[in-house]
């Protein structure tokens, strides 16, 4: 049969963001994928190299819209182990319940990218909808919807304003309260089913020799989550499990994204009941004339999307001298993606990317 | 895994039956939160225009602009903040760094506009603009724009635990009250040069300081220097203006301090401190300042009085090439400081570092000589180019009431203590007085009681016209005084000192003050004069204002040189009086009698008399 070669976006329906494949098809069977990141490359490390260490910290959170709260932990930790700050326990907690709030905020976004592109409009639009009663939280508590810019170095931006305890509560409560029509409609809806199971599979070896992390990884089974093995904030401080499964395909991916929101909304009210009160910010030194000593760090944490990673180098100067983040949808978007979708057919390809939340702006920075 | 049911998605058919949740903008709409980051407001009345919001933007969306018609209060601007919103990223750091809390963020976010610069704009506030900020009933979303805007709609705004600067300056050691009134010795410990660099991190060097300060000391500069651990350069510095740094480093009175941007919500950066800092690690101020006089220019001048003015007229003429010859009658530098502020705020050591190093670039000072007496001012007119007076005011006033002829004056008394011998005091003391002089005489006296009646029970009290809200003295020396147990009577004004049979100081017989000044503003006490008070004491000073001396000026200068209204020699921008030659400047100048003042003065007559002598106008 004729090998034909497809462009798959950054035009595209099928196509969530500004990421292009270029595919070589025999019929409707992908024989190889090429990934094409490099349409919204900002140059934000190289700009974060030109800016004062309080000027980075509103702008490390656009690398990534779906979820800028992980990037704000990163460089704040980040910051606080090269400078030697300390961060108060109430802050710790926050930081946790305000993570796992966007980790269920980013995973409602990403099932509606994925319902939607399968044709679940009607999950879609719950997902669109409850995701924005996570970002009225956000607004209540940091002033912002979408960028937060939150979590700074020394600990948080604010504390929790009067009542927002309850109403997180609350609309957390609204929202689980929906999870056996979300499960009717969408996750154990057959078609769903038919559509993903067994697509895009990855193997756990192929998964880890890739670099796989987040749901990819533990889609086959591997509970490998840095909040476990190497917890910060308050990781540590409550009892959770790791969701995991072991098929490796879409339909797996896509079921332990669904089961660690819930694992999320469980362990937000844990963290209420254990929150600590008192300070929630140790104060930096002036923003004017602040220099960080000469030094190299690497911290990490888990994102909705896997791990994310920042190596950060100050040289004792007033910026710093080298920044890199270790993006999850990197790996995600390009090995991985290159690999699961060989073999698979062309209406398939946006499944499979999608289900393996795939965030072109953090691919390019 | 078994595959799921077909049927099952019917489950949330109910859905079809309930009320849609998007909300039908703009019929229905939805309130931001309470923190919402939307467009700012900023309060012009408290506003300073420092810029530090300009400064800490990440996306240079903050301009600082000049706004006529202003007319900034000293040590502020008349600048305000514009933004543009094509850069703003709502990040509200601007919020967080603003030192007086005037500038945050309201809970609007609508702008619709064909005009792109209708997107940069100079935030205002409901209380300076009336047609923007609008009451309920006029405010329409459907117009809502930045010129249709919400009144009292305020959402992020700034808090003092979460500012980006430190509002709390780092502690002075000093000597406890319990401690430091049983002796002399200095209270003030002065920074180490860790904490040095701590408190000089603090500044936001918005350079508001250097406006307000009567010399225009580089403030930020200096500062900067400290806080890179570089004191010589700090002192280098600082000399540009003031040559005087240990002494102003004691006693300045810091109107730097009072425009400090962090003043506002928290403590103002320690400036004076972190002066007396560098000036005391500065061991050898000769080799950190690697100065040498002008060329030679064959011209001399005489300054006479060795304090803040003369010293600095003395210096900067000196660098300039000129021979300066500094005549005083006392036996150091430093003239009325060396009389005046007690050891344990001016120990003589600092003063005495200061003199010589002005000493040291070949001024000549003449100590112990009297102009008037030793020599005489004609002399001093023909044997000089130039003369400056730095005379300072060194005559107490009296308040002249019944038998105030027994009572002390407070500027001798002041003297014999820096003297081995010391005046006698009794176990009950009175000042009269509400000035910071006063507060010198009654703290010196109470340590005089201590030393002289250990572990007894002494009274040192203060009679001021003045009520606490008036009161002249500075805040921290009152404080420190009633820390140290001085007692005020506030509101008292003295009516008849009372002897005793053996013609004896009794007591002070004051009556209740009515006011203090008049509805101009000038001072004109009242009483009442039936409200009578008795305070008890065997030895009163009266401390309540001090004159200038001019006896030694001969009759036909003195009939030329003019006065102001406020009875102040009068000198024009160069310095000099009405009579050629003649320059002044210092307590007999300015109305604010203090130090930094003097410096002033003495920058502009140097400058005067300098082109003066090369030729120009005077």
């Amino acid at each position: 049969m004729r090998e034909l070669e497809l462009y798959f976006g950054p035009q595209h329906l099928g196509m969530v963001g500004n990421f292009s494949i270029t595919l070589k098809v025999e019929g409707d069977r992908v024989v190889k994928a090429d990934a094409n990141p490099g349409y919204l490359h900002r140059g934000f490390e190289k700009l974060m190299e030109q800016r004062s260490w309080i000027k980075n910290f509103p702008m490390v959170c656009r690398i990534n819209v779906v979820e800028p709260d992980s990037m704000e932990l990163a460089y704040a930790t980040a910051v606080e182990s090269l400078a030697g700050i300390e961060v108060p326990e109430r802050a710790q907690f926050i930081r946790s319940i305000y993570l796992e709030l966007a980790r269920v905020g980013s995973h409602l976004f990403g099932l509606w990218a994925y319902s939607n592109m399968l044709g679940f409009d009607t999950a879609a639009q719950w997902a669109m909808y409850h995701r924005d009663l996570v970002l009225d939280l956000f607004e209540e508590l940091t002033g912002g919807r979408v960028y937060h810019i939150y979590i700074w170095p020394g600990g948080v931006r604010r504390d929790f304003p009067e009542g927002f305890e309850k109403r997180l509560v609350e609309t957390l409560h609204s929202i689980g309260g929906c999870v056996p029509d979300y499960d009717a409609c969408f996750f154990d809806n057959r078609l769903f089913y038919d559509r993903a199971a067994g697509i895009g599979k990855i193997t756990r070896e192929e998964a880890m020799e890739m670099g796989g992390t987040g749901q990819a990884l533990r889609a086959t089974g591997v509970p490998y989550d840095v909040r476990k093995i190497e917890p910060y904030a308050a990781y540590d401080k409550v009892p959770w499990e790791v969701p995991t499964r072991e098929d490796g395909d879409a339909f797996s991916r896509i079921w332990v994204v669904r089961d660690e929101m819930i694992e999320s909304v469980h362990m937000i009210f844990k963290l209420l009941d254990e929150m600590p009160k008192g300070d929630v910010y140790n104060r930096i030194p002036n923003p004017f004339k602040w220099r960080i000593p000469e030094g190299e760090t690497y911290v990490r944490c888990e994102s909705s999307r896997g791990e994310l990673g920042l190596y950060l180098v100050s040289d004792g100067g007033d910026k710093p001298y080298r920044v890199h983040f270790r993006t999850p949808s990197y790996p995600h978007g390009l090995t991985i993606l290159e690999k699961a979708l060989v073999g698979e057919s062309i209406s398939d390809v946006g499944n499979i990317m999608i289900s393996l939340y795939v965030v072109a702006p953090e691919i390019d920075r | 895994m078994a595959k799921p049911s077909l049927l099952g998605p019917l489950r949330v058919i109910k859905y079809l039956f309930k009320k849609p949740k998007t909300l039908r903008y703009p019929f229905e709409l939805k309130e931001p939160a309470r923190r919402y980051r939307g467009f700012h407001l900023n309060d012009w009345d408290q506003c300073t225009g420092c810029g530090n919001c300009a400064d800490i933007c990440p996306n240079d969306a903050i301009e600082m602009v000049e706004r006529p018609e202003i007319a900034p209060d000293p040590g502020e601007k008349n600048e305000r903040p514009r933004l543009d919103y094509g850069r703003c990223c709502f990040c509200g750091l601007c919020v967080d760094i603003c030192p007086p809390g005037s500038l945050r963020l309201s809970r609007d976010y609508f702008h619709i506009h064909f005009d792109t610069s209708t997107f940069v704009f100079t935030p205002r506030d409901e209380k300076t603009d009336d047609e923007t900020f609008l009451p309920a009933e006029k405010y329409s979303v459907l117009k809502a724009s930045l010129a249709h805007r919400k009144r009292d709609y305020q959402g992020f705004e700034p808090e003092i635990d979460y500012a980006l600067f430190d509002p709390d300056r780092v502690e002075m050691p000093e000597v406890p009250p319990e401690e430091r009134k049983l002796s002399f010795v200095e209270q003030m410990l002065g920074y180490d040069r860790e904490q040095a660099v701590r408190e000089a991190e603090r500044c936001l060097e918005c350079a508001l300081c250097e406006d307000a300060c009567p010399a225009h000391l580089k403030i930020s500069d200096y500062i900067e220097a400290v806080y890179e651990d570089s004191p010589e350069d700090s002192l280098r510095t600082i000399y540009e203006d003031n040559p005087i740094p240990a002494i102003c480093g004691r006693i300045c009175m810091k109107h730097c301090e009072d425009a400090c941007s962090l003043s506002i919500r928290g403590e103002p950066l320690a400036i004076r401190w972190l002066k007396r800092f560098v000036s005391d690690t500065v061991r050898n101020y000769r080799d950190a300042l690697e100065q040498s006089p002008g060329e030679p220019t064959g011209k001399r001048i005489a300054v006479i009085g060795a304090g803040p003015g003369g010293l600095s007229t003395a210096y900067f003429l000196r660098l300039l090439g000129h021979e300066v010859v500094v005549f005083d009658e006392l036996s150091g530098g430093g003239g009325m400081l060396r009389v005046g502020p007690p050891r344990y705020r001016l120990p003589e050591e600092a003063i005495d570092k200061d003199v010589e190093y002005i000493a040291s670039l070949g001024v000549d000072f003449r100590f112990q000589t009297r102009v008037g007496r030793d020599v005489e001012f004609e002399e001093l007119r023909d044997e000089f180019d130039a003369v400056f007076l730095g005379i300072g005011l060194t005559v107490s006033r009296s308040t002249r009431v019944e038998n105030a002829d027994r009572c002390q004056l407070a500027l001798p008394f002041l003297a014999k203590n820096k003297t081995e011998e010391k005046c006698e005091v009794p176990e009950e003391v009175i000042v009269i007085g509400g000035g910071n002089v006063a507060m010198d005489v009654a703290r010196e006296a109470l340590r005089l009681q201590h030393i002289r009646y250990p572990g007894k029970r002494t009274v040192t009290r203060t009679v001021s016209l003045e009520d606490w809200d008036e009161i002249p003295a500075t805040e921290e020396e009152i404080e420190e005084a009633r820390e140290e147990g001085v007692e005020f009577n506030p509101a008292w004004g003295p009516k008849r000192v009372v002897l005793d049979d053996q013609g004896n100081i009794k007591g002070l017989l004051c009556m209740k003050v009515n006011s203090v000044f008049d509805e101009e503003g000038r001072f004109a006490p009242t009483f009442h004069e039936d409200q009578e008070m008795f305070l008890e004491g065997r030895m009163i000073i009266e401390a309540i204002g001090q004159g200038a001396d001019f006896s030694f000026l001969p009759k036909e200068v003195m009939e030329r040189i003019e006065f102001t209204e406020a009875r102040k020699v009068r000198v024009n921008e160069n310095g000099m009086t009405t009579v050629p030659g003649i320059f002044a400047g210092g307590d007999i100048v300015n109305v604010n009698l203090d130090a930094v003042t003097a410096i002033a003065d003495a920058k502009a007559a140097s400058e005067g008399i300098d082109q003066w002598l090369s030729g120009g106008e005077g």
